[in-house]
């Protein structure tokens, strides 16, 4: 059976993928891991999950163009122009 | 070359990485097995010479140190060998290959370790010449390799350090200690000149055409030659090679060539200790074969 470690380095740290061990059982699963990763002292924790376990996904297709997610979909700079624009004439009419 | 294929290839020479479950042409999964397998057959046949020391380790700490690298050198191969499996070839049959004198590994454990001076000169430099391969390898087009190199990269600079004390506690002794270095390198230097391989221009290298590699072999030992010549000589050390110097303009290292003809019989099985080591290999695994039942058959 394969093991994916993931090993935390300090705390507060995210936890981040440090690789696969195989091993038989959790028992073995555990030691492995702590020599493979914990041995000279180099991270705070570990997660030792079962590869099966593990959800992947991968593929990220946005259908909708739901643009207001993202960066892109906010263009400020002609709408503040035009803002500014207008700002300026009322103040010039006012006075 | 298919469309597909010819697409792969430009990403991985722009520098792009490759996932296990990522599509790959034949070759390439296929070269890349070979590559890695023999790295870590390399690693698991490179204990064998330093294990013959941890019973005549001078002291205590030499021999727990001793015992520490030939379990971060087993722990490497246990690494490799499960990202060799992720790509189709199993852990078992990797073994197969190896004791059955099917498969490769590196040049340097074939020879023998002569004298606790062959101990520092290896962990200091075989482990040095190994260093400035696996660095290489941070930049492989497979990721999952390149990953754990780095853990690799960082437990064999331990090795050199402890190399380094050996050799450098035995230059500070008597003339006989400082003999015993001197004899051990002009046994490893040869060895070590063919380690990186003969100079075959990158771009006809396949390995670096599919980028498993990121650097040609001549790249690889100019390095090695950098960093290390000096190191030795400012020792007091002899490089065996009279031939040996570094081109000031240029800055390119000249030396004898390497013995081809010795590396490509090595590591094809003929080396003063190739037998006995795959020998050894094999009864180490007949001998905890049971360890393997047992355990298997309990965790199923
Ligand atoms: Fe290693
Ligand atoms: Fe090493």
């Amino acid at each position: 059976m394969v093991y994916e470690v993931f090993r935390q380095e300090r705390k507060g740290q995210p936890y981040a993928h440090a690789g696969a061990i195989a091993a038989p059982d959790q028992a073995f699963a555990e030691a492995y891991a702590r020599e493979q990763y914990g041995r000279r002292g180099e991270s705070v924790g570990l997660w030792v999950v079962p590869r099966q376990a593990i959800l992947e996904v991968h593929d990220f297709v946005d259908e909708l163009e739901r643009n207001y997610h993202r960066v892109d979909g906010y263009s400020l700079r002609d709408k503040l122009k035009e803002a500014r624009e207008r700002a300026r004439t009322a103040a010039a009419r006012d006075r | 070359m298919e469309p597909r294929e010819q697409a792969f290839l430009e990403y991985v020479q722009g520098g792009g990485q490759v996932e296990s479950g990522d599509w790959m042409p034949d070759d390439y999964r296929a070269k890349l097995i070979k590559f890695i397998e023999m790295h870590g057959n390399s690693e698991l046949m490179g204990v064998l010479p330093e294990r013959e020391w941890i019973l005549r380790a001078p002291t205590l700490q030499r021999k727990l140190a001793l015992t520490a690298k030939v379990q971060d050198e087993v722990g490497h191969a246990q690494l490799i060998y499960r990202v060799v499996e992720d790509l189709g070839k199993p852990r078992e049959q990797c073994l197969e290959d190896l004791i059955s004198g099917r498969a490769k590994f590196h040049n340097v454990f074939h020879y023998p370790t002569k004298t606790w001076g062959d101990v520092g000169v290896i962990a200091w430099l075989v482990d040095a010449a190994a260093i400035i391969s696996q660095k290489a390898l941070l930049k492989c087009s497979y990721a999952p390799y390149a990953r754990i190199m780095k853990k690799i990269c960082w437990e064999e600079s331990f090795h050199i350090l402890h190399g380094r004390d050996v050799v450098l506690t035995l230059m500070n002794g008597s003339d006989a200690q400082r003999e015993l270095v001197q004899e051990a390198l002009d046994r490893w230097w040869g060895p070590l000149m063919q380690f990186h391989g003969n100079p075959i221009r990158a771009e006809e290298d396949p390995m670096y055409v599919w980028r498993i590699k990121s650097q040609g072999n001549e790249d690889a030992r100019q390095q090695f030659l950098d960093g290390y010549v000096p190191q030795i000589w400012e020792l007091g050390l002899t490089v065996p090679d009279a031939n040996l110097r570094k081109d000031e303009k240029t800055g390119v290292w000249h030396y004898t060539e390497p013995d081809w003809d010795e590396l490509r019989s090595v590591v094809t099985g003929h080396g003063p200790r190739s037998q006995e080591r795959l020998d050894f290999r094999r009864l180490a695994r007949e001998n905890s074969a049971w360890v393997r039942q047992t355990v298997l058959a309990e965790a199923a």
